[in-house]
């Protein structure tokens, strides 16, 4: 065998086998695109088809300006139904909020644990690695509890949406402070200690220095935070009481009925809720694996 | 990992009380710096882990919810009653009145759950970074942006997506089956109910694991993978090509390269991803809850699922808490071992 043919063939090899990985990545999200492009709108969708025929975006219209007619205060009246704005903009106080908490809050914590050395570090590292063992459902009864013993403005806190905030923070505050302080600690100190000869406060040189270079790091707990806050359900489904305080991710649950699912319908917001998760995914991407700095327990 | 030790500077011993003093000094400005980052992580993170454990310890019940930490007149009447270690022994020895339940068979389900996915994760993560790294390969680009879509994509809808395609009469799979048949002229079953089947697939030591555990496998597969490929491409990209040289010409053989060459290299990179992997496919709520919400008879059930019926639908706080309690300890087990084991090997290493 010459070499040419040698090197065809492993092409050959290789991109049979890519393509294979491919089509099964593409499949399940082909199916929802197609399903969502229906026109017929379909309920009960029983042929596979890639393109359907017409497609158009009646699906779309519907979750997007339609009322949810499962969710209503008064499933009487159609006008006290959620639509779609109600339900983004619950969603968007609950993912903007759990982000904020957690930047700041593991920012400050992060570069504290990276930098002083001071009594009672090793054991509060420890405390959060060990943390992060528990995902936040586990911390579910404790948070009921709790959130339901605080009143604000007549109701409790469970209900509410900063209590939810508040309960996806507990989860995944542990996780933030881990990945920032590990990502710190691989920021040269010279750089801190060159800002500080030159007369900047220890403040400036974390706000200047530190903050700049750790765009990786922080874009990951971004991301990671607001994808908690747009997609989590158990928890929202379980203290919640209120439709008009229902999330996005709450509705896509909704509409997979036990008989009746409004195939076009669920695929749309399927979609709609994916969207905006993908872009700023792949907006951060190339901070993704630098900005995880696993296993920064040393130091 | 890319740490930078530091290393204190030699000082003169000033004797052990000003060095204490100082010690104190720095620490106070540390602690300020660390004060509103500690109070809100004391409230909102380790408040509820304690209260969690302290709940363990008790039969709390639905109508302990009107038990108030902050209002004195509700402690008396609506605390609830001690019980010591009580919810723990009855979770250990399958004791709670709920139907299917079985500790032994759900650890022993959610260590076997763990194990196969983060084997097929790492496996094919690998394989997958290999191939894409290939000298000349064409549609590189394309297939790497293509590759990270179920990563990019959210658990939680990919989870409800994944139970559509299972529909036993409008999922995508058993239509898939139907194509397939039609082209092929194969006979698979094409109403196959996935989540009902009781009769195991796979007989022998492998029995204990119904259709349903391959479905959410291959869903969890899906959607693990591309984190692995995406660490291990990262890992590859770092080894220096001389070194493949150096051996090419020594004669090794790919295999050889494989495993004394790249292997070894990427390891340090795949061992932290691999433990949180580990940690993420042991808590995997989104995937089974809701695509084979633990059918047939709870056998797909794993822990983390099963705490939360325990609030959510047996309402019993005090059983839930101690339930998770007990995973943590699990996982805080294991991750203790791994690291003990992973650290021996490194020393081997070098």
């Amino acid at each position: 065998m010459s070499k040419r043919t040698k090197a065809i063939l492993r092409q050959l090899a290789l991109q049979i086998f890519l393509l294979s990985v491919l089509v099964t990545v593409l499949f399940p999200i082909l199916w929802v695109l197609s399903l969502a492009l229906d026109p017929r709108d379909i309920d009960k969708p029983l042929k596979l088809t890639l393109i359907p025929p017409g497609a158009s975006l009646k699906a779309f219209q519907k979750i997007l300006f339609g009322p949810f007619k499962l969710l209503c205060t008064n499933p009487a009246d159609e006008s006290t139904c959620m639509r779609f704005a109600d339900l983004l903009k619950n969603s968007l106080i609950v993912a903007l909020g759990t982000s904020l908490l957690a930047v700041i809050t593991g920012t400050s914590a992060g570069y504290a644990f990276s930098r002083f050395r001071f009594i009672g570090r090793q054991v509060g590292m420890l405390g959060f690695i060990v943390l992060i063992m528990l995902p936040t459902t586990g911390l579910l009864a404790p948070l009921y509890v709790l959130l339901s013993q605080i009143k604000v403005g007549g109701e409790t806190l469970r209900t509410q949406l900063p209590g939810l905030v508040l309960a996806y923070s507990s989860g995944f505050l542990p996780f933030a402070v881990w990945t920032l302080k590990g990502y710190f600690d691989t920021i040269p100190r010279e750089l801190e200690e060159a800002a500080l000869i030159d007369g900047a406060s220890t403040f400036q040189t974390f706000t200047k220095v530190v903050l700049p270079l750790s765009v990786p790091a922080l874009a990951v707990t971004v991301l990671n935070s607001f994808m908690t806050g747009w997609t989590e359900f158990i928890l929202a489904w379980s203290f919640l009481e209120k439709p008009t305080r229902f999330t996005l991710a709450m509705a896509l649950r909704a509409m997979q009925g036990q008989f009746a699912t409004p195939w076009s319908e669920f695929a749309a917001m399927s979609v709609v809720m994916t969207v905006p998760v993908m872009i700023l995914f792949f907006a951060l991407q190339r901070y993704l694996v630098s900005g995880l700095t696993l296993g920064g327990v040393k130091g | 990992m890319a740490t930078t030790e530091m290393t204190a500077p030699p000082q003169v011993q000033p004797g052990h009380w000003a060095q204490l003093r100082k010690r104190l000094r720095a620490s106070r400005t540390a602690w300020l710096y660390i004060l509103p980052a500690g109070v809100a992580m004391l409230l909102v993170t380790l408040f509820p882990y304690i209260y969690q454990i302290w709940m363990s310890l008790f039969d709390y019940r639905v109508r302990n919810l009107r038990f108030n930490l902050l209002d004195s007149a509700t402690w008396a009447k609506y605390a609830p009653p001690f019980i010591g270690l009580d919810n723990y022994i009855k979770i250990l020895n399958s004791q709670l009145a709920i139907e299917n339940y079985d500790f032994q068979r759900l650890l022993a389900f959610n260590v076997t759950w763990t194990v196969s996915n983060v084997f097929f994760h790492v496996a094919l993560g690998i394989a997958i970074a290999l191939a894409l790294n290939a000298k000349d390969l064409i549609g590189r680009r394309v297939y790497r942006s293509l590759f990270i879509l179920p990563w990019a994509m959210p658990a939680y809808v990919v989870a409800l997506t994944w139970r559509n395609m299972y529909d036993d009469r409008f999922g995508a799979i058993n239509q898939l089956l139907a194509v397939i048949n039609r082209t092929f002229g194969t006979s698979f079953p094409t109403s196959t109910r996935w989540f009902v089947v009781t009769q195991p697939p796979i007989g022998g030591l492998l029995s204990f694991l119904p259709l349903a555990f391959y479905c959410v496998l291959l869903a969890n597969v899906w959607l693990g993978w591309p984190f692995m490929s995406v660490v291990a491409t990262g890992a590859l990209q770092c080894i220096p090509p001389e070194l493949y040289e150096a051996a090419s010409i020594d004669g090794a053989t790919g295999w050889q390269k494989l495993w004394k060459i790249t292997i070894p290299l990427i390891r340090p990179a795949m061992v932290p991803a691999i433990m949180l992997g580990t940690i993420w496919t042991f808590n995997q709520f989104n995937v089974i809850f809701f695509i084979s919400e633990g059918n047939p008879f709870g056998r797909t059930e794993i822990l983390i699922t099963q705490a939360y019926k325990l609030v959510a639908e047996q309402r019993l706080y005090g059983v839930a808490a101690a339930f998770s309690i007990i995973v943590f300890l699990i996982l805080l087990g294991f991750t203790m071992l791994q690291n003990r084991l992973t650290r021996a090997t490194e020393a081997y290493y070098e």
